[in-house]
């Protein structure tokens, strides 16, 4: 892996650059290099795999259905006979990108918001968590059915079917999530920014940005990585919810959640069937923490500058 | 066979050589309804010596312990008239009890009447306008007051009454009840009424207590302390309610039948999902009986495999079956799409409408989707048998839909999808969100695709897929797509309610706000004549034949595909007697419930 | 409070009246936005009716019109606001019942259920989470990692059904349907709620516990690694006493705000793990009445439960004071 030389050549030619140095501590991280060849893997499988692996992903087979794995099919089969492998590939795609975008999407407008609540504090903090409070009152299905029933068609129209549904799916998976990060980021902020070391930067006199960036901002980066773990997890399953009630993808797109969830009632039948999706998703959301956790100790400037 | 012959079997069904139901089996097999059997068998004074399937045996009453029984969707009120769903029925039918219930096989089992009508016995008028109910004489309520025909007429006014807001209106709206004595009751109907069993039977025939009741009929009737603290003839007498989670009953010491109830206390508890229910009553015997088993078969059987209980299945008139839009879904005539001044551009041609028919595949739908719980039919019409037709058929032909296509012109383009004058055979094809149901479109897309047709697969949530939303277009009755499959439900043993959607004046559209019940928007001159004629005849033999002639011409144009019937099932203990209908509550004959040692 | 600057009382007082003050117009904004919601929101109370041949339209036509459903937006908005202020909450269709009443009678399940398993949530992840932090990627902490990403991952509607497998139908233990009504008394009356409590309170508290955990121990190690921390052991207090004093405290500022937002839901319930054991409590009145459009009681639950979500984040912006004196109320 060309990486891994790359490594190797930074320990020849050390400190070159600051960017280097990030990737040189990142991959001195042993389990963000892990979670990153997982989630690697992952992303492989799901791009590559079904131009690789050419079994059919709704070919229905009654004479093979909820068969164990075998050579024939290395995942088992479900139900219908439809080989699980195929499936877990071809719905990878979508669970993968669902569960990733509605992440960054929550994360992003849950950092923005919290960050400048907490920092700014006073008018502007009321406000803005005022908003995050409405946001928390939602009631989930009734406003998604309404979501559905407003912005379905308009979207399929201006976006074509799959790309409209995807980006419905991610706004609004990723648009309903972000209000715990924004508390948390906040609250984290309100602390920080009294601290000693943010206050010697402001007496240094420190732009408001500079201090956010360099100073508090890596520090309350802890619960963000924690909650983005989290959030990928829910917006695989959630994405599945989804198209239970219309607004998701079509329900014979075999994703992630879909799969796991028809699998549940076999469950004392055909185990093969859940282990699958259940897995991929905790491999998922496992890689993507450590890379988090990596990620977090290799921007931290602190520890660029030699502090602790 | 002739009438001396006939009553001869007559002679044996009151020996006791001959069971009732075969004898009505026998003469059904004859042409006969069954209701005109038993007719038969009343008027030879042999309509009490039933042999039902389910024999009581215990020989006093009580000391059964706890019944427990399973709803996963839990009773919201008690009122039967205002029951918005089974659920509700079911939850007041074991409190209340109407003159007479349905038998599986859609005859009428007395409950509070003395004897069933007949017009043997001159108690149906010959003209089929009235009927004369005897009831049944020293049965009281819970609370002591004494049960008459004050409290049937009070039933009939109350349901009448518009400002009440029954959904049980529709029966008692256009009939008068007189009382004749203390004991009797007279209904007297507007226009010859061939159907005259449907006031005071079954589900919307629970009698309410009118010395209760009386304070709130019309507009204060959501007052009423009553609603949620039912008083009742039924073999329980109520204990506790928690809409939408349970109902509890306790045994009724002065139960109007002997020995009856069994069981000293009932609980109906509600919620979750129906696999989990099947778990609790067949794998693991938490629960005794468990309500409307939406499993697929293949769950049951490895449930009932060395389990606690089993699968109780009994026929009904629910039927499975895909619509064909006979107007265009895509385009909008005054705001409307589906409307009834479009033809639709594909599905016109009849061509494509036999090529999809032989493309389900009823069998594998059958055998690996719903197994025991839905039967391969090509029949809308099944049940009761006496209104099957044994004419129609149906197979799976892949082949065939191709000659079909190629034959009418609709020629394979270069993406494999059949097209004709620029028209292409794509389909969107859309249903409810329920698992059975996508599999049955994964099955019926896969065959289509190996004849050139390209299904476009939508599924749509219940709650709005079957909600009566005018502004929403993914109601099934927008049906606002080319293809649509759903259940529909034949409430009661007779077919004309249920035949009526097909019908042109029943056609679904924006001026009855998608209430009409002709969903397909199918119509046809004939079909309505047939209707018309089955309306006011009284001849029960000849009026079957209207309604077997009217689903051979549903079936023949391929309006509908019909997939499979589905019966219903309910999970039961294995030790649990019960007997199960598929024309009334699943708390039919409850007072009858016992269990085996 | 040691020797830390603590924002004076009457500051504290002064910001705690002004947040209080704006709590009802933030309340009336959130109820409209909600009541709009709700009355966009495709469906019909009386669905079930259309669908049922022997019910005429009229009938439900009359139905909608007695509960004002056909009424403008507005109108049935200053209805419903107007009736709330007197407290009544309404009238549910679907069972014909004062809404409050429904609510009344799901509410003790739901705290004893819901509430069992956050103090769960709360007992695994505090412990758990600071001493994973305490020793980052020892053994201790790797399996702990492990099984909360197990945790979080699978959802709750397979975790419960890996329980109910196992302990009911395999191992026949434990009931998995869940009655509120078990008649009875004393000993045997306590165990068998207990009993039957144990898979929803498990399945649920577990859930939480599993993201909890991770929050606390990113918290930790945040903590951990602040100068200051640094500063307290040069300044020669205890190992142990740092710890407990500077470390928990401040870590405690993401789990203070973490259990404020978890609030709300001992109220609301869990729809999925309630349905799964057939708890009777909010989550599953809730779910069902949206199921069935009964628009008074799904208006009424998330109006309390916005009530919830206002006052539980502002009593945390309060607590943050008390954790760390330092933060100012502007």
């Amino acid at each position: 892996m060309a990486t891994v030389a790359e490594s190797l050549a930074f320990e020849a030619a050390p400190r070159t650059s600051l960017l280097r140095e990030t990737l040189r501590r990142f991959l001195k991280h042993r389990l963000a290099v892990f979670g990153a060849v997982v989630l690697a893997i992952l992303v492989l499988g799901v791009v590559a795999g079904p131009y690789v692996y050419r079994v059919p992903i709704d070919e229905i087979d009654f004479k093979a259905k909820l068969k164990a794995p075998s050579w024939a099919h290395p995942l088992g089969t479900d139900d219908l006979g439809q080989d699980v492998l195929a499936r877990m590939l071809y719905g990878g795609r979508i669970s993968l990108a669902v569960g990733v975008m509605s992440m960054l999407i929550a994360m992003t407008v849950g950092v923005l918001i919290g960050a400048t609540a907490g920092f700014a504090g006073g008018a502007a903090d009321n406000a803005l968590m005022r908003v995050t409070d409405l946001f928390l009152c939602l009631p989930g299905l009734p406003l998604l059915l309404l979501l559905v029933y407003l912005f379905r068609e308009s979207l399929k129209k201006a976006l074509g079917p799959e790309a409209g549904v995807f980006i419905l799916v991610v706004l609004v998976i990723g648009g309903l999530r972000w209000m715990s990060v924004a508390r948390l980021v906040r609250a984290q902020f309100l602390s920080l920014r009294e601290k000693e070391f943010v206050e010697a930067a402001r007496g240094l006199g420190a732009p408001a940005l500079r201090q956010v960036r360099r100073h508090i901002l890596p520090n309350a980066m802890g619960p963000v990585i924690v909650a983005a773990t989290i959030d990928v997890a829910a917006a695989i399953i959630a994405e599945s919810t989804l198209s239970f009630l219309g607004l998701g993808f079509p329900p014979d797109i075999p994703s992630w959640g879909r799969i796991l969830y028809d699998a549940k009632d076999n469950l004392d039948f055909a185990p093969h069937w859940a282990i699958a999706p259940g897995t991929a998703i905790f491999l998922t959301v496992l890689s993507i923490n450590y890379i988090g956790d990596g990620l977090r100790d290799a921007f931290d400037p602190r520890k660029v500058f030699g502090h602790n | 066979m002739d009438e001396k012959k006939i009553r001869g079997l007559i002679a044996d069904v009151e020996a006791g050589r001959l069971t009732r139901r075969v004898f009505v089996q026998t003469m059904v097999g004859l042409g006969l309804t069954a209701p005109l059997a038993a007719q038969m068998l009343g008027a030879a004074g042999a309509a009490h010596a039933q042999a039902p399937k389910l024999t009581y045996k215990p020989t006093k009453r009580g000391g059964g312990g706890a019944l427990k029984t399973l709803w996963w969707q839990g009773a919201t009120l008690l009122n039967p008239h205002f029951a918005v769903g089974t659920k509700d029925q079911d939850g007041s039918r074991i409190f209340y009890e109407p003159l007479a219930s349905w038998d599986p096989d859609g005859n009428l089992a007395p409950i509070l009447a003395a004897e069933i009508p007949s017009v043997q016995n001159g108690s149906v008028s010959k003209d089929g306008k009235s009927v004369t109910w005897k009831l049944k004489k020293g049965v009281t309520w819970h609370d002591g007051k004494p049960f008459t025909a004050d409290d049937c007429v009070f039933t009939w006014e109350y349901c009448a009454d518009p400002a009440t807001a029954s959904v049980s209106i529709g029966t008692y709206k256009d009939i008068k009840v007189d009382k004749i004595d203390s004991h009797t009751i007279k209904v007297t109907f507007a226009k010859p009424t061939p159907f005259w069993a449907d006031p005071f039977v079954g589900v919307r025939g629970m009698i309410i207590p009118k010395h209760l009741f009386e304070a709130f009929k019309g507009g204060k009737s959501r007052e009423a302390p009553t609603n949620l603290k039912p008083v009742g003839t039924g073999p329980y007498k109520f204990v506790d309610f928690k809409p939408g989670d349970i109902v509890l009953g306790a045994l009724n010491p002065s139960y109007h039948m002997p020995n009856r109830p069994y069981f000293d206390t009932i609980e109906m508890k509600g919620g979750g999902d129906a696999v989990s229910a099947a778990r609790a009553v067949i794998q693991t015997g938490e629960f005794d009986y468990a309500w409307n088993m939406q499993v697929e078969d293949e769950i049951l059987k490895r449930m009932e495999q060395g389990g606690k209980g089993r699968a109780d299945i009994v026929a009904g008139g629910n039927i499975e079956h895909i619509q064909c839009n006979f107007t265009d879904p895509a385009k909008e005539v005054d705001g409307e799409r589906s409307s009834i001044k479009t033809t639709h551009p594909v599905l016109s041609d009849p061509a494509v409408r036999q090529a999809l028919n032989v493309l389900v595949d009823r069998n594998s739908v059958q055998e690996q989707i719903y197994g025991r719980t839905g039967i391969a039919t090509a029949n809308f019409l099944n049940e009761p048998k006496r209104f099957a037709s044994k004419a129609t058929k149906f197979e799976f032909n892949v082949d065939k839909a191709n000659q079909i296509l190629e034959a009418a012109g609709w020629k394979k383009g270069s993406d494999g999808i059949r097209a004709k004058d620029g028209k292409k055979l794509k389909f969107v094809y859309q249903t409810s969100i329920n698992s059975p149901r996508q599999k049955n479109q994964a099955i019926v897309k896969q065959a289509a695709a190996k004849a050139g047709i390209e299904m476009e697969i939508k599924s749509i949530t219940a709650s709005v897929y079957f909600s009566s939303d005018m502004a929403n277009p993914d109601t099934y009755g927008h049906f606002s797509t080319d293809l649509q499959m759903y259940t529909t439900t034949m409430t009661q043993p007779d077919p004309e309610l249920f035949m009526n959607q097909f019908t042109s004046w029943e056609v679904a559209s924006k001026a009855n706000k998608f209430q009409g019940r002709n969903i397909t928007r199918w119509r046809n001159e004939e079909y309505d004549k047939l209707y018309r004629a089955a309306e006011s005849e009284l001849d029960p033999v000849k009026r079957a034949a209207l309604f077997i002639k009217m689903n051979e011409m549903v079936i023949q144009n391929v309006v509908v595909i019909p997939v499979v019937f589905r019966p219903r099932v309910a999970a039961v203990s294995n030790k649990l007697r019960i007997e199960q209908s598929g024309w009334d509550s699943d708390f039919w004959n409850l007072q009858n419930w016992y269990r085996e040692a | 409070m040691g020797g830390a600057r603590s924002p004076p009382w009457n500051i504290l007082a002064k910001y705690a009246l002004r947040r209080l003050l704006i709590v009802i117009p933030v309340l009336l904004g959130i109820s409209l936005v909600l009541f709009t919601i709700l009355a966009l929101a495709p469906g019909d109370p009386f669905e079930e009716l259309a669908t049922n041949p022997n019910v005429p339209p009229e009938v439900r036509m009359n139905l909608r019109a007695k509960f004002g459903l056909d009424d403008p937006l507005p109108i049935r908005y200053a209805r419903w606001a107007g009736a709330m202020m007197k407290g009544d909450w309404g009238f549910s269709f679907v069972s014909r019942v004062d809404v409050d009443t429904l609510i009344l009678q799901r509410l003790p399940t739901t705290l004893v259920v819901i509430g069992s398993a956050q103090i769960l949530a709360i007992l695994i992840a505090l412990p758990i989470g600071t001493y994973s932090a305490l020793k980052p990627y020892s053994i201790f902490d790797q399996a702990a990692t492990t099984l909360a990403f197990i945790g979080f991952s699978l959802p709750t509607f397979f975790t419960g059904l890996l329980l109910i497998l196992l302990f009911s139908v395999r191992l026949d233990w434990l009931p998995f349907i869940y009655r509120a009504d078990i008649a009875g008394s004393g000993w045997p009356w306590l165990w068998e709620h207990v009993k039957q409590a144990i898979m929803p309170v498990a399945v649920l508290g577990l859930f939480q516990g599993a993201s909890l955990t991770r929050f606390m121990r990113s918290a930790v190690l945040e903590v951990i690694r602040l100068d200051y921390v640094n500063t307290a052991r040069a300044k020669g207090l205890s190992e142990k006493a740092t710890i407990v004093k500077h470390v928990v405290r401040n870590a405690l500022i993401p789990v203070v705000t973490l259990l404020a937002l978890q609030v709300p839901a001992v109220f609301g319930g869990a729809i999925i793990t309630e349905q799964i054991f057939r708890v009777p409590g909010i989550g599953s009145l809730l779910i069902s009445s949206i199921l069935a459009n009964d628009t008074p009681v799904v208006m009424a639950i998330t109006f309390v439960l916005s009530a919830l979500v206002v006052l539980s984040n502002l009593a945390a912006d309060l607590v943050y004071g008390w954790l760390d004196p330092r933060i100012s109320y502007r």
